[in-house]
């Protein structure tokens, strides 16, 4: 608990871990809308979400490696995982999508393991980054630092989940994919092929996850077994924030970005990811007590 | 012979075998004791997953617990190493009870997937403390003591002590499911509001389930620890990618929801890991997840599943009688005279 105290005698300091926590809440908030999205559409807990996120990292690795700005690697990692996603679906997910949900998770979860693994097979352990070096901005003298790839990243993200709201709108297809989320029979009955809205819908989330794995990889790190813990940060957001909420969705990303920040400057940064997954736990049993005062329960 | 008689046969062959593998393949014990701690995690996992319809992703948490329990008893308690050993197991047990029992309040709340993800995040929570917690050696572990006896034997006395666990559990887990408790747990897991509106105290048998799960897996770990004698947070204790995950598949391979089908399940699973998975040379992972994919996409009715569906008749199902025995309460090798 030292570093309690350090955050009490400077101030400033926390400053630094809040501004870090909100600009990559936002990459949260981007991977968690891709996991409401396919979860309210297709009823499918999407254990991998996280693995998207990795391998959007490392084709955001290997076009920088290649010479390529690292900015261009977002639009190429969303369009790589939006075929990984296309064909993911039409081969396995399409089989649990009418399902028991533990069908769904157990697979998505074999699913995460097999990605993680060819990864680690393919690309090796080592932690990997993009330096897309583009300068600092210094505050309060020097004590707050902020990278402007972070304010970037953010901008970036911003900007993404704009366009895929505008996609959900604006679009025949968002269209389509909104009215099976209300209700698939019906959708079925006015004539939307749903199986085609759950390959696009499972494709985009794919693209999101892959778009936002770009960006950690710019701001971070990437390895091939960060993949659970986005999932779990997902789980967490959209629990929080509920299915359809996007503003929530951002503010609960970026929420939680700030506490992990916190909790890994006080604890100590080796429990960072036990912080995240206990706090998982601690979300659920307190939203279970909440409601069992009602007499309700997750559903 | 009677149905009875025939079962008991059965048992007894099955007994037999067990008791001789040891002195007819001497090579293979500590293979065959970590066959026997598959079957308790098949068995303990399809407690929950099965009977009870509550899919945990993070039993190895007792699994973990009772593992780092029994060693820092063994370590500190400065008792001699079987007394330790012993009582080591014991703690790590009750512990393993214990804390099944205060979290079960929280958790067994949470129905179907929520239940699912939180165990998930249970197990690798505590993981990740783990491998920060000094006190239990942090990331670097902590090495179990010395076995006593003479160079040999210390297989064989883990295989008989894997061996008697695993009796042990699958002896209650059998009485459990025959009388009353085990139709309760049925009926959650086949509609816990109705269970519920029927008067069941559904929260009572849902964590004295989970309990009796936590128990056995915490005595495995302490017993597991010390055959492995190495400790390390993620990879051994709190092993979610590895035993976490196999536990889970093990039980569906083998046919959820029926007493005999983890134990098959966790037999073939086990076979054909030690026969096979040598020759992947470090794509076993790859090969894991492949697995857990084929399975519950294409085969999630289990091989015990399976044999009913397709030959009913020898579980003494008949189309024409209520009350049929449930499915899995024969023996592998069931009495067909009377079917």
């Amino acid at each position: 608990m030292d570093n309690l105290s350090i955050l009490f005698d400077a101030p400033v300091l926390s400053v630094q871990l809040l501004l870090d926590g909100l600009l990559i809440g936002a990459i949260f908030a981007l991977a968690a809308y891709g996991m409401a999205l396919v979860w309210g559409v297709m009823n499918v807990i999407n254990i991998a979400q996280g693995e998207f996120v990795m391998l959007g990292g490392y084709v955001a690795f290997f076009t920088y490696q290649a010479g390529v700005h690292p900015l261009l690697a977002v639009p190429a990692a969303a369009v790589l995982l939006y075929i990984l996603g296309w064909l993911l679906y039409r081969t396995i997910i399409f089989r649990v999508v009418d399902r028991d949900l533990f069908i769904s998770i157990l697979a998505t979860f074999g699913l995460s393991i097999l990605l993680q693994q060819l990864a680690n097979e393919l690309f090796g352990a080592d932690v990997r980054t993009v330096s897309g070096e583009l300068g600092t901005t210094f505050l309060f003298d020097g004590m707050v630092t902020v990278a402007h790839i972070k304010l970037l990243t953010f901008a970036l993200a911003l900007i993404l989940g704009g366009l895929l709201l505008m996609f959900l709108r604006r679009s025949r297809m968002g269209q389509a994919i909104r009215a099976t989320a209300q209700n698939a029979r019906a959708a079925r009955i006015m004539g939307v092929d749903t199986d085609r809205v759950y390959a696009v819908t499972f494709g985009l989330n794919a693209a999101i996850c892959g778009a936002a794995g770009a960006l950690v990889a710019m701001t971070w790190f990437i390895h091939p077994y960060l993949g659970l813990p986005y999932t779990i940060r997902s789980f967490m957001i959209v629990i929080v924030a509920g299915l359809g909420n996007v503003i929530a969705v951002l503010g609960a990303g970026m929420g939680l970005g700030v506490a992990e920040n916190f909790a890994g400057f006080v604890f100590g940064a080796e429990y960072q990811a036990a912080f995240v997954f206990a706090l998982l736990v601690v979300i659920l049993v307190w939203r279970r007590f909440s409601l069992a005062r009602h007499r309700k329960y997750l559903k | 012979m009677s149905r009875t008689a025939a079962r008991l046969l059965g048992y007894g062959v099955l007994v037999g075998v067990a008791l001789a593998a040891p002195a007819v393949l001497p090579d293979y014990r500590t293979q065959m004791s970590f066959l026997w701690l598959m079957i308790v995690f098949a068995l303990t996992w399809d407690l929950l997953g099965g009977q009870m319809g509550y899919n945990s992703f993070g039993n190895v948490f007792f699994f973990g617990i009772g593992m780092y329990a029994c060693a820092v008893i063994q370590r500190d308690a400065g008792l001699g190493y079987y007394t330790g050993l012993f009582v080591g197991a014991g703690a790590g047990g009750l512990l393993s009870l214990a804390l099944a029992g205060v979290l079960g309040s929280g958790l067994l709340g949470l129905r179907g997937h929520y239940f699912a993800i939180a165990t998930l995040g249970l197990g690798i929570a505590a993981g990740e403390f783990a491998s920060g917690w000094d006190y239990i050696g942090a990331g670097s572990g902590m090495v179990t003591p010395l076995y006593p006896g003479e160079a040999g034997t210390r297989e064989g006395f883990f295989y008989f002590l894997m061996f008697g666990l695993t009796v042990a559990t699958f002896l209650v887990l059998r009485w459990l499911y025959s009388g009353r408790f085990g139709l309760a747990i049925n009926a959650i897991r086949d509609d816990e509001d109705k269970a519920e509106a029927m008067g069941m105290h559904t929260t009572v048998y849902k964590t004295a389930a989970w309990c009796t799960s936590a128990f056995f897996l915490g005595i495995s770990g302490a017993f597991a620890g010390n055959i492995i004698g190495f400790i390390d947070p993620r990879d051994v204790a709190f092993a979610g990618p590895t035993f976490g995950v196999w536990m889970v598949l093990m039980a569906i391979l083998g046919g959820k929801g029926t007493l005999w089908g983890p134990v098959i399940g966790a037999t073939v699973f086990h076979i054909t890991q030690e026969l096979f998975w040598t020759y992947l040379l470090g794509w076993q992972r790859v090969a894991l997840g492949l697995l857990i994919v084929l399975i519950v996409v294409f085969f999630p009715v289990g091989i015990l599943g399976y044999v009913r569906e397709r030959w009913p008749e020898l579980f003494g199902h008949r189309v024409d009688e209520s009350t049929p025995q449930r499915g899995g309460s024969t023996s592998s090798a069931p009495a067909k005279e009377d079917a």
